[in-house]
């Protein structure tokens, strides 16, 4: 307050957190207009998580166990894999229309405003309705965690609750990063989903399922086992498959900020590497 | 002759339409390519847990069945496809009707060539990298070929007629974003193209028997890798044309009745 009141006497502007805490509230607050349709909205991004749920039910309908999995385990997985794609899909989704800002050359304007162009394409629009997917995510939770039985201990607990976070961060990295592609690929900008939605399709089983050299690629390469099946083999106290050792999950959090940091040095290089087109 | 040649003149044209995006199409490639890896290793590792067959796929069967699903996406587009609905919306559509020919007919011959446009960029190097990961159990007479590729034509129409009929909607509401992303979601997971129709709960697999999205992954799926032959093949060509039939005469219904609520201003 006493730091508020000095300002406004210096007549010093805002600061730069409080101008993107106005941008960010009346870009929410824009998306909440049309009440009816925003909820359509949520409903249509909730859809396609759960005609995935559909595919693992089908999937157990016909084995008890898929890899080293049980239903109940695998609604577990699925439920923190989705939780945590629709919070980065809401956050970072926007990153998807970069290839349209390259093109239009809006991305130019973003470059000579006194902002970081990053923090500017994530605020241009904040899709809460894309956050569908994690109300889908909660409700498998709700219904996977009672069914397992787990010796709760205060560490299980702490990581049930980061992981959906841990999953937002690492496929908020994902985002970024096939975002910073765009600067070098442009028309190619498909190329990039196979590792965005390819990588929230392989988080939602577990790395067992995969060959052994695709299992080494999801846990090591681009880690989004790290999402969803490692923490919950953590807390399950599942040994895990080889090449994907259950307990690394304890180590999700860790992997998910080095993921974003690797992430953000991608972007910066891309930034710099992009030359504008003359607009 | 003279009726269809402005038809095939219009095939020819949506061939080169979409052969001028050639690094899209690199990309849409490597994208179903990942996704038939990934797939595959599902299928495979349901079957492995099982120790046999699930629903009549065998483990090479499966993983051919799941790497030409694939193939077929951008070949039957079974994703999002707004182009008419946003004719509606922009008042193009006025455009489409005063022409001198059947404007249904016209945009399905251009989806034809659409579809013949992304055979070679969007399906074979699909194949290609199944064949070189898990191997393709492909069969090695030509009948299910030959077949085969009546089954993916008759698939690309009926989507097509399905995609049109859904696009029309726009008539009505003027944001159809939310209509077609729930078609998109409904129709590719009873397609077959998520998991093999005969796998679902008896269910699940009746809901999806009665919808024509079988018709457009399944069935020619089936008929390609020579799962379903000889008489059942012929049977299940014919339930793809009835289907066909159907969604034609529901997308022209659905424009009649939308056309009288469309006003062209200006001129």
């Amino acid at each position: 307050m006493v730091e508020q009141a000095r300002r406004q006497r210096e007549g010093t502007p805002p600061s730069t957190a409080a101008a993107y805490r106005t941008v960010l509230a009346s870009r929410l607050r824009a998306q909440l207009q049309y009440p009816v349709s925003f909820g359509f909205d949520v409903v249509q991004a909730a859809l396609g998580f759960l005609f995935g749920l559909v595919e693992v039910l089908g999937i157990f309908h016909n084995v008890p166990v898929l890899a080293d999995l049980d239903v109940r385990a695998a609604l577990l997985v699925y439920g923190l894999a989705a939780a945590g794609f629709g919070l980065a899909n809401a956050v970072t989704g926007q990153l998807d229309t970069i290839p349209t800002y390259i093109r239009t050359g809006t991305l130019e304007t973003m470059l000579v405003r006194p902002q970081p162009v990053l923090a500017q394409i994530l605020t241009s629009d904040v899709t809460l309705r894309r956050i569908g997917a994690s109300l889908v995510g909660a409700g498998t939770l709700a219904v996977a965690l009672p069914l397992n039985h787990v010796a709760w201990t205060p560490a299980k607990v702490a990581l049930v609750v980061v992981t959906p976070l841990v999953g937002g961060l690492l496929f908020a990295a994902l985002f970024l990063a096939a975002g910073a592609l765009q600067f070098w690929l442009v028309d190619a900008a498909e190329v990039t989903s196979a590792f965005v939605y390819g990588g929230n399709y392989a988080a939602a089983y577990s790395a067992g399922v995969f060959p052994l050299p695709l299992r080494l690629f999801v846990v090591f390469a681009v880690p989004v086992s790290f999402a969803a099946y490692l923490p919950a083999a953590a807390i399950l106290g599942l040994p895990g498959p080889p090449g994907a050792p259950g307990p690394l999950g304890w180590a999700a959090p860790a992997v998910a900020l080095l993921v974003w940091f690797a992430a953000m040095r991608l972007w910066a290089l891309g930034l710099r590497h992009y030359t504008g087109a003359g607009g | 002759m003279s009726a269809l040649a402005p038809l095939a003149a219009l095939t020819g044209a949506g061939f080169r339409r979409y052969t001028a995006y050639r690094a899209a199409m690199i990309g849409g490639a490597f994208t179903n390519a990942v996704f038939g890896l990934l797939r595959a290793s599902v299928l495979v590792a349901t079957l492995r847990s099982r120790g046999g067959p699930v629903g009549g796929y065998d483990q090479s069967t499966a993983v051919t069945f799941a790497w030409v699903t694939q193939a077929l996406i951008a070949v039957v587009e079974m994703f999002t496809w707004n182009e008419i609905a946003q004719r509606v919306r922009t008042g193009d559509i006025a455009v489409d009707l005063s022409r001198p020919i059947d404007p249904q007919l016209a945009w399905a011959a251009a989806d034809l060539g659409r579809a013949a446009a992304v055979v070679l960029p969007r399906a074979a190097p699909i194949l290609l990298v199944g064949a070189a990961t898990t191997g393709l159990a492909l069969p090695t007479a030509a009948t299910p070929y030959l077949l085969g590729a009546v089954s993916v034509t008759l698939a690309t129409l009926l989507s097509f007629a399905c995609r049109w009929a859904v696009n029309l909607v726009a008539f009505w509401i003027v944001e159809i974003r939310g209509v077609l992303g729930f078609y998109v979601s409904v129709s590719t997971t009873l397609s077959g193209l998520v998991l093999p129709v005969t796998w679902f709960p008896p269910w699940l697999s009746a809901l999806a028997r009665a919808t024509p999205f079988p018709a457009m992954v399944q069935v020619p799926a089936d008929v390609l890798i020579g799962r379903v032959t000889g008489a059942a093949a012929l049977q299940a060509l014919g339930v793809q044309a009835l289907w066909l039939i159907a969604a034609l005469a529901l997308g022209r219904f659905v424009l009649a009745r939308g056309r009288r609520r469309l006003v062209v201003q200006g001129g």
